[in-house]
């Protein structure tokens, strides 16, 4: 994806790092805009854009029904899949998931499942045998940055805006009845990712500094500020400390985002 | 993660396993194990069982993956069937790509991908026993196979992971302390450099036990390096030994 940003501009992105400043005027860190809209793919259970700057996500949830998993026959289950569709960008191709898509959709997954944000329980129909399937499908529609971050928050706002069917069970049947019940959501997981450029850390990386950044390391928090998943990405390194740093930016901004989406 | 009766930690602190809870699983190591590799380690970190084999630097396949300015690094982490309890299927699964980026990536920083453009490094990662905390065993032993291979390296990467069991920060979890632990920190780290090259987690850890966790991980990848170091001394000490 090297040859998307010139050289020049590369060094410069650098050079103004050193100085504390960005090419898109932020401070290192300062997040860009967040808009979300909710429920504008009827056909879905629930569905949410979102906007991070220029990135563009859609999400959309379907729930359908199936068996549980043999190890928690009581429980619903969660599927989350990435589409890094062409549209986003010149550099994605059509074809079956590659490696980035794949990590996109286990990262924005792990947020979710480990923080147990929906309570998989009600989700049982008759244990062991039939339960309600989550899908999450994230639609990547224009790639200018830091999609881990977009691409989770889309899929907290859809499943916030997921109605699962209404049922009963007679004689052993499953008749799906009138009307629609909200998912049962219990908190609120926020990811925040940190870039590593020349030693300095931003976050909320925008394209054309995610091609200078050696790395990246993501944090998904809970309301109570505990840490649910991470992960680090990115052919670099971080220093203990810059762990320990990342750690605590993301878990601030974490505040800032829920304060700002009301969450 | 299930909530179960049984506790995973005894009144003593001593874990399910018998280890105390900074206690690494036993670890064996041994380079060059394959002939037809450049270069080839295998780990049994408790009953891991793992073979790693590097390839390079060669040209790169396919072709069009190629860098004018850099090596390319490419890392397949694949478990065999029979590794687990219920048979794997050989095809590649979500995990094992998601892993192979990981471990990639946590043995990029280590080399000097500059020096070599235009070429690759193919690692290839065997899982042939799995018992909780892979994916450090084998940045383990994928570090020693492309040491063994002759490749300059920056320092040695060690994987090794620290967690939460019942409510206690816990070094090197094995399969059950996996599946049934609080939460899961593998971690890769080039003691040398002070640098951390892959860090997850998955579960519940308050921040202070987050940085507990990592720093033990941390250390227990200095006592696996101590091992690495040997194991490479080893082979070429008696290589030595044949020759005089």
């Amino acid at each position: 994806m090297s040859s998307l940003v010139t050289k020049v501009r590369l060094r410069q992105i650098e050079q103004l790092i050193e100085k504390g400043k960005r090419l898109d005027d932020r401070g290192l860190l300062d997040t860009r805009e967040i808009k979300i809209e909710q429920g504008l793919i009827e056909k879905a259970e629930g569905s949410a854009r979102v906007f991070l700057g220029k990135t563009e996500v859609l999400v959309g949830v379907k729930v359908g029904l199936g068996e549980p998993f043999p190890d928690t026959p009581n429980e619903g289950v969660l599927t989350v899949n990435a589409e890094l569709v062409p549209v986003a960008s010149p550099h994605f191709e059509p074809g079956p998931p590659d490696e980035n898509s794949i990590e996109l959709a286990r990262v924005v997954d792990r947020g979710i499942r480990e923080s147990k944000c929906i309570d998989n329980e009600k989700l049982c129909i008759e244990p062991g045998k039939k339960v309600f399937v989550v899908f999450v499908d994230i639609y990547v529609l224009n790639h200018d940055g830091n999609l881990i971050d977009a691409s989770a928050i889309a899929a907290m706002a859809a499943l916030l805006n997921t109605k699962m069917p209404n049922y009963e069970v007679k004689d052993g049947e499953l008749k799906i009845k009138q009307g629609y019940t909200p998912l049962p959501v219990k908190n609120h997981p926020v990811t925040v990712t940190t870039g590593k450029i020349n030693g300095h850390l931003i976050t909320d990386p925008w394209i054309e500094e995610e091609q200078v950044m050696d790395s990246r390391i993501t944090f998904a928090t809970k309301e109570d500020g505990t840490i649910c998943a991470i992960q680090k990405g990115g052919s670099g390194y971080f220093t203990p400390q810059q762990i320990l740093e990342a750690s605590k930016i993301a878990l601030d901004k974490a505040v800032e985002l829920r304060k700002k989406l009301d969450w | 993660m299930n909530e179960k009766t049984e506790k995973l930690i005894d009144k003593k602190g001593i874990r399910s396993d018998g280890r105390k809870a900074d206690e690494l699983r036993p670890v064996k190591l041994q380079v060059g194990v394959l002939s037809n590799a450049d270069g080839s380690a295998y780990i049994e970190h408790g009953k891991n069982k793992i073979l790693a084999a590097a390839f390079g630097p060669r040209e790169v396949h396919p072709k069009h993956l190629m860098q004018a300015d850099r090596m390319v690094l490419k890392v397949r982490y694949h478990m065999a069937p029979f590794s687990v309890q219920e048979r794997k299927s050989p095809a590649p699964s979500r995990r094992e790509v998601e892993l192979s980026k990981v471990i990639k990536e946590s043995l990029e920083p280590a080399l000097f991908l500059e020096l070599y453009p235009r070429t690759g490094v193919d690692v290839f990662v065997e899982v042939l026993q799995a018992d909780g905390g892979t994916r450090c065993a084998a940045i383990t032993a994928a570090a020693l196979a492309i040491a063994d291979s002759g490749v300059p390296m920056r320092d040695l990467v060690v994987g090794c992971a620290a967690g939460k069991v019942d409510d206690t920060v816990v070094l090197d979890l094995y399969d059950a302390e996996d599946k049934l632990g609080i939460a899961d920190v593998p971690v890769a780290y080039m003691p040398s450099l002070n640098a951390i090259t892959l860090l997850q987690m998955d579960g519940i850890l308050e921040p202070a036990e987050f940085e507990k966790a990592v720093n033990m991980a941390m250390d227990g990848c200095k006592k696996i390096y101590e091992m690495q170091k040997e194991a490479l001394k080893t082979k070429y000490m008696v290589v030595k030994e044949v020759e005089e």
